[in-house]
C-alpha cells in the first residue's frame, strides 16, 4: 500500500472517504479547516457529497439527516464549533443515529486560541449534550493512528448505532507524518431495517425520532441504550502501556500530551528512573482495567494534559484514589515540553534510586 | 353511489392531536393528497421539526425524520443530498422556520436545495401555549405580548415569501391560506407545483400557508378563519412571489 | 344512502363544515358525545346534499367521507 506524507487533518478526511463515508458537512474553523478543504477536493470525485454549511449547527443537522437515511456521514470542527453541535449530537444519540464527529481541539474557553489543547475532555466524555447519553470518544496520537481510528469509529458507530467522536487537537491536525491508508471499503452495513430512506410501499414507514412524551417509554428507550453502553464499556476500551512494567511512577496522558510524556518517560527510564506511560486510546469508555494493569506497581501517578486537568478525575475514579495522583499541565494552547514533564518526574521520584 | 372524497392513503388513519379547527389537519391532508396523486409516498422522506407538527411522524405515511427546532431544512438537505432521487419535504411552523431556523431557511434558498418546505404561518407558537412568533401581527396579543405586540420593542412580523423571493436558488415562493374552500383548492395547487418543482430539480419550493390557532388565539374555529381573512391576509398578501417554472414557460 | 358520512369518533366538533356547506345542511348534533367528549357534525338532510365536498375539504380531521 502506498505510503504518503500527510497532514493530520487531510489524513482524517482521506480515511473517511476510504471507509465509505458518503457525505461530509463542514464549516471553517482553525485549526481544522484543511479537513473541509480536502473534502471539497476529494469527496465529490469519489462519488460522495461535500457541503459547506451555513453554521456548525446546520452541519451537524445535515449529518443527522443523511445518517437517518442509512448513509455513513461525518462532520468536523474545533472546540467552539463542537459546542454548537451539542444539541444535534444529543438528538442523534436520542435517535440512535451512527455518525462520526471530529473535534480538532483548540485553546478555550470562548474564542480561546487556535493552538492545540485538550480542554474539551469533559465536554466529549461527560456532557456532550443534554440528557442521559454517551458517545464513544477516541483519542489518537499520530497521523497513522488517526487514519486507523476513523475506520474504527465508523464501524463502531454503525455497530452500536451511536455518534462517535474522534478527539484530536491542533497539533495532531496540523502536523505531517507518513501514513498508509486502508483499501477503500466497498460493502457497507445494511441499515434498511431502520433507515428512513423511502419505504417503496414495501414496509411500515420508519420514524427517526428522539421525542417520547410518554415518560416511561422514554425511560425504556434510555435503559435499552444504556445496555448498549454497558456492552461498549466491556468490549471497546483500548490503551497503550509504555514501559509500565515495574513502573513506580506512571504518567497518564492521551493524544499530543502523551507524545510529550513518552519522550520524558524514555529519558527518565534511560537514567534508571522507573517511570511508565499509560495512554488511553478510548476516552469513553475509559480503560479502567488497562489502567489497573499499568499502575499495579505504581506508587504515584502523574497526569499530564493540555488543560487544567480533566482526565485526572477519571484516573482517580478508575484507581478509586488509592494511588496518589498529581497533575501537570499547560493550557490556553500552550504545549508542555518533554523537559517540563521530565522535571515533574524528577520531583516526584527524587531522581534515580 | 361512488366515493368522491375520502382520506388520502398517504395520511395514516389515526386521529390527530391537533386542536379542534386547527389548520394543520387541513394542510396535512393536502400534502398527502398531492403525494397520493403523484404516487411518490414510497420514495418520500418527510422532516418534521419541533412545534405542533412534531408528532406528524404519526400522521404522514412516508418515512419521517424528527428534526431539532429550526433545523428541518438542514436535516432535509442532508437527507436529500445523499438521496437525490427521493422526494424530501419539511413541514414547519412559523416559530421553527422564521425565528430559530431563519438561517437554515435562508440558506436552503440560497443553495437552491431541491426540497419542498411547507410553512405554516399561524402567528404563534402553538405547542408551547401561544407565545409571540416572528409572524405575530402588530398589536396582536399573545402570551409574550400580553398588551399587544409593540413594534417599538418587539419589532415587525417577517414576510417570508417576499424575503425568500430575492434568493436566486428559490424556484417557488407562494403564500396561500386555508380560510375558505377556494383558498384550500389554491393551496393544494401550490403544494402540487412545489413537489413538481422538486421532481424537475428546479430548486427550493416554499409554500407559506396562512393557518389558524383557535386555542391560543382564544377564538372559535370559525372566528379564527375570520382572523386569517381580515387580519392576516391584509398583512400577508396571498400570491406567488417567485415562480421559476412560470418564468421558464414565459421565456419559451 | 348517505352522501355525507361523518366518522363519529374522528370529529372534534369544530363546526367548520357547518360554516361552508352551501346548502346549510350540516349541524352539530347535541345528543351524543363521542369518545373524546365532542358533539359531532351531522348532515341534517342527506337527500338535499349535493355531494359538493366542501365540508370534507374544510374538515381538519378527515372525518367526512362523501359519496355521489
Amino acid at each position: 500500500m502506498e505510503r504518503s506524507l500527510m497532514k493530520g487533518n487531510e489524513a482524517l478526511a482521506e480515511a473517511a472517504i476510504r471507509c465509505g463515508c458518503k457525505c461530509f458537512f463542514g464549516y471553517p474553523i482553525t485549526p481544522q479547516t484543511e479537513l473541509s478543504a480536502y473534502m471539497a477536493k476529494r469527496m465529490e470525485k469519489s462519488g460522495g457529497v461535500f457541503l459547506q454549511a451555513e453554521s456548525e449547527i446546520a452541519a451537524i443537522n445535515m449529518v443527522l439527516g443523511a445518517a437517518s437515511t442509512g448513509v455513513r456521514a461525518m462532520t468536523s470542527s474545533s472546540s467552539p464549533g463542537v459546542s454548537l453541535k451539542a444539541e444535534g449530537i444529543s438528538y442523534m444519540a436520542g435517535s440512535d443515529l451512527p455518525a462520526v464527529i471530529i473535534n480538532v481541539q483548540r485553546g478555550g474557553p470562548g474564542l480561546g486560541s487556535i493552538q492545540p489543547a485538550q480542554s474539551d475532555y469533559f465536554q466529549a466524555t461527560k456532557a456532550m449534550g443534554h440528557g442521559d447519553f454517551h458517545i464513544i470518544v477516541y483519542a489518537p496520537c499520530s497521523v497513522q493512528e488517526m487514519v486507523d481510528t476513523v475506520t474504527l469509529a465508523f464501524d463502531k458507530a454503525d455497530e452500536y448505532r451511536t455518534p462517535v467522536m474522534i478527539l484530536a487537537d491542533g497539533l495532531l491536525g496540523q502536523m505531517m507524518e507518513p501514513v498508509t491508508f486502508p483499501e477503500p471499503k466497498t460493502e457497507l452495513p445494511d441499515k434498511s431495517d431502520w433507515a428512513a430512506c423511502g419505504h417503496k410501499n414495501k414496509r411500515e414507514h420508519h420514524i427517526i425520532n428522539s421525542l417520547f412524551l410518554d415518560a416511561p417509554l422514554l425511560e425504556a428507550k434510555v435503559l435499552e441504550r444504556f445496555e448498549r453502553y454497558k456492552a461498549i464499556e466491556e468490549n471497546e476500551t483500548d490503551a497503550e502501556l509504555y514501559m509500565c512494567e515495574g513502573a513506580e511512577l506512571v504518567i497518564t496522558a492521551y493524544g499530543a500530551s502523551a507524545r510529550v510524556a513518552k519522550s520524558a518517560v524514555t529519558k527518565a527510564r534511560s537514567e534508571g528512573i522507573k517511570a511508565g506511560l499509560f495512554r488511553p486510546k478510548t476516552l469513553w469508555p475509559f480503560p479502567v482495567k488497562e489502567l489497573a494493569e499499568a499502575t499495579k506497581d505504581a506508587k504515584h501517578i502523574l497526569d499530564v494534559e493540555m488543560s487544567m486537568g480533566q482526565m485526572i478525575y477519571d484516573v482517580k475514579l478508575a484507581t478509586e484514589c488509592r494511588i496518589p495522583t498529581t497533575f501537570f499541565g499547560r493550557t490556553g494552547g500552550v504545549i508542555p515540553t518533554p523537559a517540563e514533564v521530565y522535571d515533574e518526574i524528577k520531583k516526584l521520584t527524587g531522581g534515580a534510586q | 353511489m361512488a366515493v368522491v372524497f375520502d382520506r388520502p392513503k398517504s395520511l395514516l388513519d389515526v386521529s390527530t392531536h391537533f386542536c379542534p379547527g386547527c389548520g394543520h389537519g387541513i394542510v396535512h391532508r393536502l400534502v398527502c393528497e398531492v403525494l397520493d396523486e403523484m404516487g411518490v409516498i414510497g420514495d418520500t422522506i418527510g422532516v418534521v421539526p419541533v412545534g405542533c407538527s412534531v408528532m406528524s411522524y404519526n400522521y404522514f405515511g412516508c418515512d419521517v425524520i424528527e428534526a431539532p427546532h429550526g433545523r428541518a431544512p438542514a436535516v432535509a438537505t442532508g437527507a436529500k443530498r445523499v438521496n437525490p432521487d427521493k422526494i424530501v419535504f419539511t413541514y414547519q411552523g412559523d416559530g421553527d422556520l422564521a425565528a430559530i431556523g431563519t438561517a437554515e431557511t435562508v440558506h436552503v434558498g440560497t443553495r437552491g436545495e431541491n426540497i419542498v418546505i411547507i410553512f405554516i404561518n399561524n402567528t404563534t407558537y402553538g405547542m408551547t401555549g401561544g407565545q409571540m412568533a416572528p409572524t405575530t401581527l402588530p398589536g396582536q396579543v399573545t402570551q409574550t405580548t400580553p398588551f399587544g405586540r409593540n413594534t417599538d420593542t418587539a419589532g415587525f412580523p417577517i414576510r417570508i415569501c417576499e424575503m425568500l423571493s430575492t434568493l436566486s436558488g428559490v424556484a417557488l415562493a407562494q403564500r396561500v391560506a386555508i380560510d375558505s374552500v377556494p383558498h384550500i383548492r389554491e393551496a393544494k395547487k401550490a403544494i402540487r407545483k412545489a413537489f413538481d418543482n422538486q421532481v424537475a430539480k428546479r430548486g427550493l419550493s416554499i409554500v407559506e400557508v396562512l393557518s389558524t390557532c383557535p386555542t391560543n388565539w382564544g377564538l372559535s374555529p370559525d372566528k379564527s378563519m375570520d382572523f386569517v381573512r381580515k387580519q392576516m391576509i391584509p398583512y400577508y398578501p396571498l400570491g406567488i412571489y417567485k415562480d421559476k417554472a412560470a418564468e421558464e414557460e414565459a421565456a419559451k | 344512502m348517505e352522501k355525507m358520512q361523518v366518522r363519529f369518533e374522528r370529529c372534534k366538533g369544530c363546526g367548520l363544515c357547518v360554516t361552508v356547506c352551501p346548502k346549510k345542511l350540516v349541524a352539530i348534533q347535541k345528543e351524543k358525545r363521542n369518545e373524546k367528549g365532542y358533539f359531532t357534525a351531522i348532515c341534517t338532510d342527506q337527500d338535499a346534499c349535493i355531494s359538493c365536498m366542501m365540508c370534507a375539504m374544510m374538515c381538519p380531521d378527515c372525518a367526512i367521507k362523501i359519496e355521489k
